[in-house]
């Protein structure tokens, strides 16, 4: 008898609401949802939520005013972009300039971890290993506070040193040298990246096949040719999936890295869309213009990320996810 | 083995001295920083670059005096505690949910969870609903907003689904609940990846300021990587004025205490517990760079 019940009640269409509704299996899916729904609206609210702020790239926002009584403008604010309204191609410029010179540095690390992998010695590789991630885990305003301390113009060492040494006649300022900033910030990325990133070439090395090695010291392949035949190629899959990362990131530099070494002499060159969105959003009151960059931006990085993950799939038979 | 000829050697000595010197480039601005905190004005001023010299602690005393300082401290110590038991519990919880086979639309929630690291609305909306919500200048902002991250959900995930499903269904005939078992079980058995996220996230929480530079504009909440911030733009006259006005009817005198004493000294402070902690990170570097990778 409760069996029959039971197949009824599961099946498709029988009565909602009635007691033979509530089976084990559904009371227990259902007190499994409440578990997870106060998390579910946690996230509705923090990351589904703002979206519906897009709605303020169409219109001339208003403080305090309700988002249906917004002066509805279309696509005013995404056309103003383009239309040499203050320095939005100025920003664009920096920002891929930036994002570039640091694709163009994404082999450092790679190389780097080749290199460790030469160190015979493992207590010397495992030292150079630490210190060189150390970096990676300090924030941007201890990186500046460091730099600083190095390259100020009063005190810091490299100007004393420089002048010591009589290379310069008066001291030097890096971190207002406008003509530097681009190449000076990429190297400032790579000193606090580079032993991090080279970690998971390191984990990658560790799952090359050893016999390979084995099989071209048979044939008598030199050092150069192991690396370039069997290690670099070991080693192309984890850089590529990293490296459509990064090109899907190509507009978000970060606010932090940029914003903190802003000083008027080379904010010109340093102004990053993240620090841009911030300025004319947060300081100026732009609301309107500030969403239709941040939301530009955000459907630019996922449009690149899926075509990444197709281009992936084409080439590698796997999707980088 | 290969046999080495002289050309070897010498690309094997250049590899090291490579290494080696980027290496010291990694660790000495830190270095350089320490040292000149322990060292008198005067000898700053003529260059400090190996070891200390003049050794004085006199940076750090006047610091006491610089109230600020211990509220950032502490403001700071509070965001890492809360913040990290918060998003840990969180996310593992979430992580340990979607594996279970009972939960319905399984797939549906954890791709629910999954879209939202790939799509941000940006700066704006977000600062705007942190506003509606009350956020601002709330030290709650610090500890809520992130509470679960999408990220951790699926290391937990995928960590939680090579764990034998015996153990989960013995369990559950002894008749433990979903929480017992989470708690009694699977938390003590995810060992490995809840202690790899609770110190990464931990390092995280001690370094983010951004949150008080958009929304915290109250002193009292300010975090100390903020405080250094804005002490370094302001060369330290905030620090300087504060320790002056103490100090002047003491008649001490501070012309001995430099700005770049006190910003070295502070920049020691701040750095230090990332420091302590990174020993202990090592271990999780490898279970690390996979948040570190696909966070980019």
């Amino acid at each position: 008898m409760i069996d029959i019940k039971r197949i009824q009640s599961s099946s498709a269409g029988s009565t909602v609401g009635s007691s033979s509704f509530f089976t084990d299996k559904r009371r227990n899916g259902i007190k499994m949802l409440l578990l997870v729904l106060p998390f579910l609206i946690f996230i509705f609210i923090f990351s589904y939520l703002p979206l519906l702020g897009w709605s303020y790239a169409f219109c001339d926002y208003k403080v305090g005013v309700s988002i249906f009584k917004q002066h509805y403008v279309g696509l005013k604010y995404f056309k103003m972009m383009f239309s040499g309204v203050g320095n939005f191609t100025i920003v664009l410029r920096n920002t891929l300039v930036l994002s570039g010179l640091g694709i163009l540095c994404s082999p450092v690390p790679v190389i780097f971890a080749i290199m460790l992998s030469r160190v015979r010695n493992g207590k010397v590789a495992k030292v150079i290993q630490t210190v060189t991630s150390f970096p990676n885990f300090i924030s941007w305003i201890l990186v500046y506070a460091l730099f600083f301390a190095l390259f100020n113009t009063n005190d810091g060492a490299v100007n004393i040193l420089l002048l010591k040494m009589h290379l310069i006649s008066e001291p030097t300022n890096i971190l207002a040298n406008a003509d530097a900033a681009w190449y000076f910030q990429t190297a400032v990325g790579i000193w606090k990246g580079t032993g991090w990133s080279a970690i998971i070439y390191i984990a990658a090395m560790s799952g090359i096949d050893q016999e390979l090695y084995d099989a071209a010291d048979v044939d008598g392949a030199g050092s150069f040719q192991k690396i370039l035949h069997i290690t670099v190629p070991g080693l192309l899959p984890t850089y590529f999936v990293l490296l459509m990362l990064a090109i899907a990131n190509i507009l978000n530099n970060g606010f932090d890295h940029y914003w903190v070494f802003q000083n008027s002499l080379v904010t010109d060159r340093l102004e990053v869309l993240d620090t841009y969105i911030y300025r004319i959003g947060i300081q100026s009151l732009q609301y309107s213009f500030s969403t239709a960059m941040g939301m530009a931006k955000s459907l630019v990085s996922v449009l690149l990320l899926t075509f990444a993950n197709r281009l992936s799939k084409v080439f590698r038979g796997e999707s980088i996810f | 083995m290969e046999k080495l000829t002289a050309k070897d050697h010498f690309l094997k000595g250049l590899n090291l001295f490579i290494l080696l010197v980027f290496t010291v480039a990694c660790f000495y601005p830190l270095y350089y920083i320490f040292i000149n905190a322990f060292s008198s004005a005067d000898a700053i001023v003529r260059g400090v670059y190996l070891i200390p010299s003049e050794f004085t602690t006199v940076y750090f005393n006047s610091l006491l005096d610089y109230s600020s300082l211990f509220n950032s401290v502490f403001i700071s110590t509070m965001r890492t505690v809360f913040g990290t038991i918060i998003t840990v519990l969180c996310s593992t919880y979430l992580g340990y949910m979607v594996t279970r086979k009972d939960l319905p639309f399984r797939k549906g929630i954890y791709r629910y969870i999954i879209i939202t690291m790939y799509l941000g609305a940006g700066l704006i909306p977000w600062y705007i609903l942190m506003k509606d919500l009350g956020f601002k200048n709330n030290f709650l902002l610090y500890i809520i907003p992130g509470a679960v991250n999408a990220f951790d959900v699926v290391l937990v995930k995928t960590y939680v689904e090579s764990i034998p499903p015996a153990l989960e269904e013995s369990a559950e005939i002894d008749g433990a609940g979903v929480l017992t078992i989470f708690f009694k079980l699977i938390i003590p058995l995810s060992l490995p990846i809840v202690a790899s996220l609770t110190i990464f996230s931990a390092v995280g929480q001690w370094n983010t300021w951004s949150d008080n530079f958009y929304l915290v504009s109250d002193p009292k909440l300010c975090t100390l990587q903020y405080l250094l911030y804005k002490c370094l733009q302001s060369n330290m006259s905030n620090v300087t004025n504060s320790i002056s006005n103490i100090r002047d009817s003491a008649a001490s005198n501070h012309t001995n205490i430099t700005p770049t004493g006190l910003q070295d000294a502070m920049t020691v402070i701040t750095v230090l517990p990332i420091l302590v902690v990174y020993p202990f990170m090592q271990k999780y570097f490898t279970k690390g760079i996979m948040l570190g990778a696909v966070k980019g």
